[in-house]
């Protein structure tokens, strides 16, 4: 039996941590296809993983360290010049206080 | 005609570059209607690039890959050439650096003909979740040529490149070189740099090389490879000429046989090549043990929490504001969810949220803690498998190409097309796929999976090189 672990008050929430627009049709689809994703996963619940460690890394990671000299990078109107919403060599974004 | 067979005759002057890159853009405008392999061509700047380069073969100034027509997969950054990850949230943006790996191949004399097709920002085993195009399967126009990297691996079927990068996650570019019946190659994490890949899962993100013969592959990695400090795991070590791997004999290897591969139900055909290739192992020496992978049914359910987790990460960065689609508004937070909401497909944003889900603090034990728990059992069997043998043989995937818009409906299901691919990508081992042979109701391509331990690409090339002469197909 599929269990319903994604609701519709909780998909509202999830779309604003993410950022995201749905639409009526696709919230609708989409609580269909996440509940039946996460059921599918839940499938790793089965195995005892009692004081098996996480394996975030595959390897030692090791830091790679740079001598401190200053290198060339991109120039700045390179980079500004990656969107039409630039003035004054800075990104343009609508006003972020009231 | 392979890679290296083209680089000895433009070595020996037997051929002009410009004529062969012009032939092939004429090719490609014919063969790629169909097929949808290429999302943009480079002919004005490839054919600039062709006449130099034959003024410097008069000169005896010959690099490596001179002349070699590279495809490059649309999820790896190409300077002045747009890169849109297959995505509507980055059309028309084009980056104003090479990734390494395209700039090693510009350096050895390679030639960027294009961008291919891909499932947008590597997301999906098929390149129908395209923004733009379904790219089809080169042996039956009705079905997928797998993905992400579909576009590469049917670009390289359909000899519309000499060589082709692709990216993975999942080793999907294992899949659809499966799919489309060529080479495929994912080396050991950390060998050849990302830097410039449109990455959706940094742990698990790739470069992969598509290719029709062993050699080819081996010719790229002596170009490709190497410790590149703007990618936080490359491999600070020699890199060895991968070239000398592909010798005869595999007499003192032993190969191991995962028998849990065949629990599955796998489409007709595929067991039959997959033994024939094995009897070919033992008529070359190689020694056959069985051994098991008891963690492989988790392995996509793992995946599918870790990528989908760091999808939501990864991807937070699209916000419209330095390059991209940004969608207009007088607010800020209405301009992010517009921008993203109308820039990513379906599947991406699917993903998003469902990564959110498993970062949530309610969540985060049960799923995302929990996966990567399981991926120490998925590593652990690997390692308890190599202490036995050299290589692991087995199918690719347990289904030869589905139709097109079947596919996705498998991708979480038990039957996924990634069920044999996705536990190589989580181990960080090298794997490589070549053409066993073909199913005898339809002609479908059927693949095998060569996989090594880390760091032993010597044995998966060595193994690839012997059985791709041996068998007859």
């Amino acid at each position: 039996m599929i269990k319903k672990y994604i609701t519709e008050n909780e998909i509202e929430n999830l779309t604003k941590l993410s950022k995201i627009t749905l639409s009526e049709t696709e919230k609708e689809i989409f609580l269909i296809k996440l509940n039946d994703s996460i059921n599918q996963y839940a499938k790793l619940k089965e195995l005892n993983t009692e004081g098996v460690p996480a394996t975030f890394h595959l390897e030692d990671s090791t830091q790679h360290f740079h001598e401190d000299i200053v290198k060339p990078s991109l120039p700045q109107n390179v980079v500004i010049g990656m969107t039409k919403y630039n003035e004054n060599g800075y990104f343009r974004v609508p006003g972020i206080l009231p | 005609m392979q890679a290296h067979d083209y680089i000895e005759l433009v070595k020996n002057k037997e051929i002009n570059i410009e004529q062969i890159i012009t032939a092939l853009f004429n090719k490609i405008d014919q063969a790629d209607k169909d097929l949808g392999a290429f999302l943009l061509l480079d002919r004005e700047g490839a054919l600039l690039q062709a006449r130099e380069l034959d003024k410097r073969v008069k000169k005896n100034d010959i690099p490596p890959l001179v002349g070699l027509p590279v495809a490059i997969n649309d999820n790896i950054c190409t300077q002045g050439i747009e890169t849109t990850a297959a995505s509507r949230m980055l059309k028309g943006f084009i980056p104003p650096y090479d990734a390494t790996v395209v700039k090693k191949i510009k350096d050895a004399g390679g030639i960027i003909i294009g961008k291919t097709n891909v499932a947008e920002f590597g997301i999906g085993s098929s390149s129908e979740n395209s923004s733009y195009k379904v790219t089809v399967n080169p042996w039956d126009k009705t079905r997928v040529s797998g993905g992400s990297s579909g576009g590469s691996a049917a670009a390289i079927a359909a000899n519309e490149a000499l060589i082709a990068l692709g990216d993975d996650s999942w080793s999907s570019g294992i899949l659809s070189a499966s799919f489309c019946g060529i080479n495929g190659f994912r080396p050991t994490n950390g060998l050849i740099s990302r830097y410039g890949v449109i990455s959706h899962t940094s742990s698990l993100n790739e470069v992969e090389i598509f290719a029709k013969g062993i050699k080819d592959i081996a010719l790229l990695m002596n170009t490709i490879c190497g410790f590149d400090h703007f990618d936080s795991i490359s491999k600070n070590a020699n890199t060895p000429d991968f070239l000398s791997f592909c010798y005869d004999g595999i007499k003192d290897l032993v190969f191991g046989i995962p028998k849990e591969y065949f629990d599955y139900n796998l489409d007709l055909g595929i067991e039959e090549k997959i033994r024939e290739s094995i009897n070919i192992i033992s008529s070359l020496g190689g020694k056959i043990e069985e051994i098991s992978l008891p963690n492989l049914p988790y392995a996509l359910s793992t995946y599918s929490i870790i990528a989908t987790a760091e999808a939501s990460s990864n991807l937070a960065r699209y916000d419209g504001v330095q390059y991209g689609l940004r969608e207009e508004s007088d607010d800020l937070e209405e301009m992010y969810f517009k921008s993203r909401g109308n820039g990513f497909g379906s599947e991406v944003k699917r993903t998003i949220i469902l990564g959110n889900y498993f970062l949530s603090s309610n969540y985060y034990d049960e799923y995302y803690l929990k996966a990567h728990r399981v991926k120490t059992l998925i590593l652990n069997d690997f390692q308890n498998a190599f202490q036995k043998c050299d290589i692991l043989i087995g199918p690719t995937s347990p289904l030869l190409p589905p139709r097109i818009a079947e596919n996705n409906d498998k991708n979480e299901s038990i039957q996924s097309p990634n069920a044999f691919t996705v536990a190589v990508s989580l181990a960080g081992l090298p794997a490589l796929n070549i053409k066993c042979g073909a199913a005898s109701l339809n002609n479908l391509p059927i693949g095998l999976q060569i996989i090594g331990h880390h760091f032993e690409e010597e044995k998966v090339l060595r193994v690839a090189y012997n059985l791709q002469k041996n068998l007859t197909i």
